[in-house]
């Protein structure tokens, strides 16, 4: 009997509930879809990229809940209910957030594929950053703090200045880091 | 992937009948997913059945009478390195806890699942290649292949790899216990005795059971803690395993004695190493940079390397020498 045929299937549909950049989604979603996958397949959000899939690069970082992480090995199911801020949501209407600015003038990147994780990544950081716990900010403090970003263009020196002079200036430090461009 | 089905239980007593009255032939606990996931990815891991363990409350850092810590299974990596008892304490631990991973891992991973996750041998995550751990039997691909970053201590013929948690070996070092829920009620395991060295039985990495569900840990009071530090060698300076890695503590009398000394290693063996050789030569004892290399001599002196990693075993014996040096503020 189609019923019974139905109990038996294990259930490997599930519907969960995200805000994303704001909006609400209710969705059936597949048990194994990466929050990644969600994000670009299904959503069209394909602002965070995926650069390995497995934790390594960084390219898919995105704001969980307001922190950092990598959504290619956050499982969609698992994170029923949280809020979700992917590069397409940091900007304020047309008033770009103030590392996508930075990212601008300090041309952070050449090909741009890494670039999402590395604003999303680093506006994580900006906001973790706590001079009891880290010590003060520092170049090395940031590409230590940035390690799970990897730019295969190696446009690292770039990213350090920008990332340096929006958190500098939230923690009012521009002076103390110097500040060359 | 193999498709599977997700629970999300109350509790840890419902998260353990869940999985264990399931049926299922391969049911796995979720923490963070970060090791997990990975691994289901790369058809390692083929549960039928996820039972999330992320969310059952076991999120808290707790003060213990005495001066001690109990750590939530669930609290995220990234938590338990910035709390503030845990820097004052168990600086060690915390300092592995940064070494471990990427921020935006740490921010998912749970403590859980950090003990818990598998060893990064490359044979063991490729399919194509045999591998005891993946699938008894079979032979260890590592052995008469690369094995660069495998185990200089405690390998067998069956496997040589090494466990890759650095929380691990911190926690090693502290003496902590794990406090684990299961079929049989609750059980308190201590550090060393979670993991275990291969024998011939490598597909087990711990001595836990299936269904066996860690709850939290338990760090206990440690005056030598408080001077205690992670070191961490590397291919890279920063998001890359422990090639070899030291966690140590220590503390002296006003003369200068040894009162109490923790080394645990890293990147060395099957499960972190508790260097309890060069703990008892150096105990009751001046902190001399000559005792701390003969301690690191007396320690180093039991290992067995392989072809292709001999190098890990001066390497070893120097950085215990430099990182207790540095604890005792003497040159190495
Ligand atoms: C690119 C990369 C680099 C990394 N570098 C490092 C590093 O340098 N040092 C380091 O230490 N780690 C490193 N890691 C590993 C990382 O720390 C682990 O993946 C993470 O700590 C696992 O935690 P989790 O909560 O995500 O576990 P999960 O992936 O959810 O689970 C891991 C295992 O533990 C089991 N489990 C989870 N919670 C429980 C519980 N409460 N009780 C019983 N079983 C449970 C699961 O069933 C699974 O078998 C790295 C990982 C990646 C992807
Ligand atoms: S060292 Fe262990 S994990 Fe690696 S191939 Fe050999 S048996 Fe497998
Ligand atoms: S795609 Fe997620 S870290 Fe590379
Ligand atoms: S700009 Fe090309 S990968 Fe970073």
């Amino acid at each position: 009997m189609a019923l019974h045929h139905r109990e038996a299937a294990p259930v490997t549909q599930v519907e969960i509930d995200l805000t994303i950049n704001g909006e609400n989604h209710q969705l059936v979603v597949d048990t194994r879809i990466s929050l990644l996958d969600l994000l670009r397949e299904r959503l069209g959000l394909t602002g965070a990229k995926k650069g390995c899939d497995h934790g390594q690069c960084g390219a898919c970082t995105v704001l969980l809940d307001g922190r950092r992480a990598n959504a290619c090995l956050a499982l969609a199911v698992a994170h029923d209910g949280s809020e979700v801020t992917t590069i397409e949501g940091l900007a304020t209407g047309d008033q770009l957030h103030p590392l996508q600015e930075a990212f601008i003038e300090h041309d952070a990147f050449q090909c741009g594929y890494c670039t999402p994780g590395q604003i999303c990544s680093a506006a994580g950081f900006i906001d973790e950053l706590d001079e009891a716990v880290d010590g003060p900010l520092s170049d090395d403090l940031i590409r230590e703090r940035m390690s799970g970003n990897i730019c295969r263009c190696g446009a690292y020196p770039n990213i350090v200045s920008a990332i340096r002079e929006v958190a500098s200036a939230r923690s009012g430090a521009a002076e103390r880091v110097g500040g060359a461009a | 992937m193999k498709p599977f089905r997700f629970e999300r239980p109350e509790n840890a007593e419902g998260a353990v009948a869940t999985l264990t009255a399931s049926g299922a032939e391969h049911a796995r606990y979720l923490g963070g997913g970060t090791n997990l996931v990975d691994l289901m990815r790369l058809g390692v891991e083929t549960p039928d059945l996820l039972v999330d363990v992320a969310r059952l409350g076991h999120d808290a850092v707790r003060e213990t009478d005495g001066g001690g810590l109990r750590v939530g299974a669930a609290v995220r990596n990234s938590d338990l390195a910035r709390d503030p008892l845990l820097r004052t304490r168990y600086p060690m631990v915390s300092q592995a806890l940064l070494s471990g991973a990427s921020p935006q891992l740490r921010n998912l991973a749970t403590i859980g699942g950090n003990l818990l996750q598998r060893t990064r041998c490359a044979y063991f995550t490729d399919t194509s290649l045999d591998c005891n751990k993946r699938d008894p039997g079979s032979g260890c691909g590592a052995l008469d292949g690369e094995h660069r970053n495998h185990a200089i201590l405690g390998h067998s013929a069956a496997c040589i790899a090494t466990h890759p948690s650095d929380l691990a070996v911190a926690l090693t070092a502290v003496g902590a216990e794990v406090l684990v829920e299961g079929a049989a009620g609750e059980r308190h395991i201590p550090m060393p005795g979670l993991h275990r060295l291969p024998g011939d039985a490598p597909e087990r990495d711990t001595v836990l059971d299936p269904g066996d569900l860690i709850v939290a840990i338990q760090l206990p009071p440690l005056e030598a803690a408080r001077r205690s530090s992670y070191r961490k060698v590397r291919d890279r300076a920063s998001f890359s395993f422990a090639v070899v890695s030291v966690a140590a503590a220590l503390q002296c009398d006003e003369d200068g004695t040894i009162r109490d000394v923790r080394i645990a290693l890293g990147g060395v063996a099957h499960a972190p190493w508790r260097a309890e050789r060069a703990e008892e030569e150096l105990r009751g004892g001046p902190a001399t940079a000559e005792r701390f290399a003969a301690a690191a001599a007396a320690e180093l002196d039991q290992a067995r390397p392989l072809e292709q990693n001999a190098f890990k075993v001066p390497l070893a014996r120097n950085l215990i020498v430099t990182v207790l040096a540095d604890l005792a503020g003497v040159a190495a």
